[in-house]
Formats: C-alpha cells, structure tokens, sequence
C-alpha cells in the first residue's frame, strides 16, 4: 500500500470544497430561472396578441409592494450576516422583517388579484393577456409563498431562541433562494408593468 | 454453491430476514447503491414494456395493409414507446448507473442529500406507474380513449381539450411533469455530489471521466427539463384552467409549443448520451491497458457539446416553416455539434490505438457504439441540412436516425456498462460466452432493423403511420427490420438469461476483476454501505493505479 492513502474522516470540509448545500440551491436557482425563462419568453410573445380587451393599461404599477420585496433581501442580508456574528436578537430580528416585508408583497399582489378579478371581471380565461399575466405572475407569487413558508419555519425556530451561528450555513441557503425571487421579480416587474404596457 | 466464499455482505439480505422486512428495507433506504439498483431494475422493467410495444408495432408494419392494430392502438402504441423510452428507461437507467457510481469513483460515503435521492427515485418511480395507469382509467368518466395517443412530442393543438378528450393526456402531461420533478431533484443532487463530495486531492482535473459527464448531465437537466415542466404547467393551465397558451381560437400559438418542447427534446438527446460518454470513456482505457487519450479535451469537447447543444433545437422545425436566417442559424449551430463530437470520437480511437486491446464483452459493445454512433451521426448531418430535411422529415429516415443514435449508440454502451459493472454490483462475473452471444446477435438484429428502415423513408414512407398500401416499394424493407426484432429479442433474453444465471451461480468476481484504475474497483464487490473503508488521498487520475503500482505512480507524470 501507498502511503499516499492517508485516513481521513470524510470528502466534505476537508479542504475547502463548496458547500454541497449552497450548491444544491444554486443548481436548484438555474432551474427554476430556466422555467420562469420560458413564462417570460411567452408572455413577450404574446404582448399585444389578445383578440379582445382588456388591454395591460388595466395594471397599476405595484411600487410600493415591489419596494417591500427588494428591501426584504437587504434585511435578508443583514440578518445572515448578523447570524454569523452570532448576534441572535439582531439575526431575528431582521429575519422576521423580512418575513413580514414579503408578506406586504404577497398582500398587495393577492389585493392587486381580487381588484382584477372582482372589479374588473378580469381572469386567466379573458384573454392572452390575462392567460400570459396571471400565470407568470402568479408563478413568481407561488414561489413567494414557498419563501415565506420556509421562512416562517425558520423563524419560529429562530424566536424559541434554536437557530444558533451554526445554522448560518443553512439560512444562507434559504436567504439564496429569497434573493433569487427577488431577483426574478425585478424581471417579471419590467416585463409586465414596464414593458408591458 | 459459491455463496460461502462470499463476503458477508454479499448475501442477498432476503436470507436474512423475511420478505417484508427486506422489501421495507428497501422502499426506505436512502443509500446510493440500492437507489441506484432500484432505478436500474425499474428502468429494464419499463425497458421490456417498450420493447413489447415495438414488436406489436413492427408485427403491424411488417405486411402492407395489415388489420393485426387498429390505427388508434397504433397511436397509443408509439406515444407509450416514445414517452417510456426517454422518460423511464433511458433516463433512470442512466440516473441509476450515475447515482451507484459516481460516490463510489469520487471516494465519497454517499451523495451530497441522500433523502432527496431516494425522493427523486420515488418520484420518479410513481410518474411511471401514473403514465400506465392510464390504461386502466385514461377514459375518465367519458370512456373516449385510453392511453395517451398525442405521440411522445405532444403537438398542440391535439392535446386541446377539443381534440383530446378524455384524461388520456392529463396522464401524460401529470406523469412527465413528475418525473421532471424527480430529474431536476436529482440532477441538482448530483451537481453538489460531484462538486461538493470529491475524496482529498480529487481535484476537477483527476475526476473520472464518468464523474464528469454526469456534471455535464446535471447541468444540461437543470436547463432543458425546466423548460420542459413549464410548457407542461401551460398545457395543465390550457386543459384545467381555460388558458389560451396553445389556443388558436383566442390568438395562441400551436409553433410555440413545438419551440418549447425542441428547446427541451434536443438537449435530452446529449442528457441521454452524455453519460454514455462516460461509460465508454472508462471501459476503453482499461480494455486498452492503457490511461484515456486527451483527457482534457475530452472534457471540454463535452462542456462543449452541452452548451452547443442548447441552440440547436429549431433543427426540428425546418418543416414548420421558418426565415431563411432561422434555418441557416440551427443548420450552422448542429453541424457545429460535428466538431466536439469527432473530438471525442478521435480520443477514443487513440486510446485504442496501439494499446493491448482485450475484446471482453464490455470491450465488443463499446466497439460497437464507436462504429454506429458515428453512423448516426452522420445521418444527423444529413437530416441537419435544411433542404435535405424538407424532403425527409417525419419520415422513416428520421425514425433510423435517431434509433440508431438511442440504440446503436445509448443501448450499446448500457449494455457496455452492464457487463463492466455488474460484477461491482452483484460480487458476480457474468458469463463471458453468453455475453459474446448476446452483442452478435443483437448486433445482427439491431443492423437488421435500423439499416434497412432507412430506406423506406428515403422512399417517402411517413413516420407515424399505421399502415401502407403494397406497391410502394416499402413492403420487402419493413419485412426485414421486422425480421430484425426477432433476434434483438434473442439477444435480449440471452442478456437476462445470462444476469439471472450469474446473480444465483455465477464466478465470484472479487474486487477488481478488470485489474482497473478507478476507486469503485478499490472496494469489495458488492460494497458496504460506507463504500470505502479508508477515504484515499488521490494524487493522479487513475488512483487505484497508484495504490498498485507503488514504485510507478501516475502523479509522477500528469
């Protein structure tokens, strides 16, 4: 035998490799990009398709709603950052923010839906715009709530006081995630309230 | 009996302990190695569904205006051989040989999440059993078909509720969705394996070949099968909800789903071959007695061939109708395809080159996959060429084409795979004799078919129908390829004759009967749970080459 073969616990962590958790959720991040790629690539094609009315003028620019949901990674970001200096009452405190911020999102999008529905009598079978709209839209708000969920879970953890500084790997996990629906939503935003219409 | 020579692990566990007991073990394990088995074994039981429903229709077509099927069971029949094809046997055959090998090759105890691979596996297990269900209950309430018949590419608008009624397609589109679920939970698991799991000193640069096309796997499956779940969501939205995606009446468009669904189905043909890539590239070095040629450009012809690939697909389309700039962009981007794929081609063919070659039966399928995927290959830059595909399109041309690609290229080298591994996996040799047996036979059946159904296509006969008039000139060809089947049969039962022999009373196999260099052959045959005993520090490619050649290690000249 070589003595080159030398005992060691395991493959992980053992010289540096990447975090297979963070890996995993960038790979995840690619296909769920790939998906959200073909709704936005039909929802292009289809701007100005529809037979009949309404048109995209009928959407009031969310601002206030989408302002929440970027601040929410910012207070995403200060609370991992606040975890790894094991500052736990900062880390939840941001944490909760977030989750409460990108509730607001989900709110004002559920408000936005009922205005459309009820008052305008506007739904996925009116038209290709309604089709294109509500199910892009509504892809993005689907993963919102697998967000807040996750982040509800880890939140209760958080305020019976569990989640302690070598959790950080794993709430950078999540905080990945959340970021990614940020970043979709600064898509989605340009191409249905600015693009759009 | 041998079985006392064995190791204790290698003692099937039902002589243990009751059936239940090793069923539930079973059905709960999150070990690599029996998921890896599981999808092995549940892809060659869809392998002979398939199979079946290829005879039926080969009986069909064997005679001009034979009554033997009804057009609309043709129908169902080529959908279901199409959709379980790529769906349950190519891709968990393969996911099952990637899932088994790559811990083992890159030293590691399991994959990086090993309860979301046996999620992957369940739920890809339970898609398939969805898809047949349909059989028993496609009709729903208004008894109008059974199985799904929209053919394996679904174009709209036949899936539309007007033209599909009944819940045959929902089966379709519910199962492929679910199994996408289990691929892309794999594939992202199997990214963080090879990334994140790798031994001390197995940088990128040592990883084994196979290793490395299951990356390029992953990666091309996060990307292609996505696209895939969303056109199918659409499709659910379009049947359920009343959405107009693929609805002409309220100004959808029916060219739109056929984009999204090449954007999927021609990268799955690199998912598909990738890993046979990889499968080749270990057997032939150690067939060779002799370490891979070009091991970097063997990597990036396939980094390349995943990237290319992913702006070919519109090469599907040239019919539909498209802008001149249009074709000329996909022929270009596939007749690109050519170059990364003859690089590799080359490697082999070098690695053979002067080495000491043994034509064992791992060696003569492998020999066999180099000759007929470069034949399918070049039948591809014949349908790639845009004029050329006017005339031949949806023709029986097409149908050899890419059976030549999925059986005389993936088969080949599964069955490549089989031989090499099987004693990995079971402690048991399989029968040398028996295996020879197996590739000439099916060679001679698998020639047989594909050859000569390339011509009635040039001859015009359209893919798809489920019957022809006699005078055509189509009789004598189909007549053959029919012929064909009987033997890829007797090649096929001579293969499971020859596993069943050697799982109950074949040569013990020991730990490295191929005298290889990868680290699975460093550990007992079958492994233990925890793979290797002691985690290697590797220092060259070929690992288990240095740990036997001491005073000639590899790293001295990488």
């Amino acid at each position: 035998m070589s003595t080159n073969s030398a005992v060691l616990q395991s493959g992980e962590d053992a010289w540096g490799l990447p975090s297979r958790g963070k890996v995993g959720m960038i790979s995840l991040i690619i296909a769920e990009s790939a998906i959200f790629a073909i709704f936005v690539a039909a929802y292009i094609f289809y701007i100005g398709k529809s037979l009949s009315g309404p048109t995209p003028q009928i959407l009031q620019i969310p601002i206030l709603a989408s302002i929440c949901l970027w601040l929410s990674s910012v207070t995403m970001h200060w609370s991992v950052v606040a975890l790894h200096k094991n500052k736990k009452s900062t880390f939840i405190l941001f944490w909760l923010l977030t989750f409460v911020l990108g509730a607001i999102f989900l709110g004002a999008t559920a408000r936005e839906w009922h205005h459309l529905i009820v008052d305008e009598g506007f739904t996925i079978q009116t038209n290709l715009f309604g089709t294109t709209y509500y199910s892009l839209v509504g892809l993005h708000a689907s993963h919102v709530t697998f967000g807040l969920i996750a982040l509800f879970i880890v939140g209760l953890f958080g305020l019976a006081g569990k989640v302690t500084t070598e959790h950080s790997d794993r709430c950078e996990v999540i905080a990945l995630y959340w970021h990614f629906v940020d970043a979709v939503w600064v898509v989605v935003f340009t191409v249905v309230y600015l693009l759009g219409r | 009996m041998a079985t006392q020579t064995l190791p204790p692990s290698a003692v099937p566990v039902a002589h243990k302990s009751g059936a239940l007991r090793t069923i539930l073990e079973w059905m709960g394990t999150a070990d690599h190695k029996k998921i890896g088995l599981m999808y092995i074994v549940y892809a060659v039981l869809f392998l002979v569904v398939m199979g079946i429903e290829a005879i039926l229709m080969r009986i069909q077509l064997a005679h001009a205006n034979s009554t033997f099927l009804s057009p609309q069971v043709f129908n169902r029949l080529f959908t279901m051989h199409g959709t379980t094809g790529v769906f349950f046997v190519a891709m968990p055959i393969l996911v099952g040989f990637g899932n088994y090998l790559v811990p083992l090759m890159i030293g590691a105890r399991d994959m990086a999440f090993p309860r979301l691979n046996a999620f992957s596996f369940w739920v890809t297990a339970f898609s398939g059993f969805l898809l047949y269900g349909s059989f028993f209950a496609g009709g729903g309430f208004s008894q109008a078909g059974i199985a799904p018949d929209v053919g394996w590419f679904a174009y709209a608008p036949l899936t539309a509720p007007a033209f599909s009624p009944g819940h045959s397609t929902d089966y379709w589109t519910l199962s492929i969705m679910l199994a996408g679920v289990g691929s892309i939970a794999g594939a992202a698991n199997m990214i963080a394996t090879v990334i994140g799991m790798r031994c001390p000193g197995m940088t990128m640069s040592r990883l084994p070949l196979f290793a490395w096309m299951n990356l390029v796997m992953g990666g091309l499956i996060l990307v292609t099968i996505s696209p895939l779940t969303a056109a199918q969501l659409m499709l659910m939205g379009d049947r359920y909800l009343g959405s107009h995606f693929f609805d002409v009446a309220a100004g959808g468009s029916v060219v739109m789903w056929m984009h999204f669904f090449w954007i999927f189905g021609h990268p799955e043909v690199y998912v598909l071959i990738i890993p046979c890539f990889g499968f080749i590239s270990e057997i032939v070095p150690v067939f060779s007695r002799k370490a891979m040629f070009g091991y970097p450009a063997m990597v990036a012809a396939s980094v390349g061939i995943g990237f290319v690939s992913l702006g070919v697909w519109a090469h599907h389309m040239f019919t539909v109708g498209m802008p001149s700039y249009g074709n000329a962009f996909f022929v270009l981007t596939t007749m690109v395809v050519a170059v990364p794929t003859g690089i590799k081609i080359f490697n082999w063919l070098a690695t053979m080159w002067g080495g000491k070659i043994r034509f064992d039966a791992p060696m003569l399928f492998c020999t066999g996959f180099l000759f007929q995927f470069l034949i399918a290959g070049l039948t591809g830059i014949m349908l790639a060429t845009a004029p050329f595909d006017w005339q031949l399109g949806n023709s029986y041309f097409v149908v050899a084409h890419f059976h030549y690609v999925i059986v005389g290229g993936i088969l080949f080298s599964i069955f490549a795979a089989f031989y090499y591994w099987f004693p990995k996996m079971t402690g048991r040799m399989l029968s040398e004799t028996l295996g020879k047996w197996h590739f000439w036979v099916f060679l001679i059946g698998f020639h047989l078919t594909f050859d000569f159904l390339h011509i009635p296509g040039l001859l015009g006969m359209p893919r798809r129908v489920y019957t022809y008039d006699a005078g055509r000139g189509w009789e004598t060809w189909n007549f053959i390829a029919s012929i064909g089947t009987i033997f890829q049969v007797i090649g096929i039962l001579i293969f499971v004759y020859n596993m069943i022999q050697a799982y109950i009373q074949g040569p013990v196999a020991g730990n490295d009967p191929w005298d290889a260099w990868t680290l699975e052959w460093a550990t007992t045959s079958p492994p233990p749970e925890y793979n290797l005993a002691r985690i290697p520090e590797v220092r060259s490619r070929r690992p288990l080459w240095d740990i036997k050649h001491p005073e000639d290690p590899d790293w001295k000249y990488e």
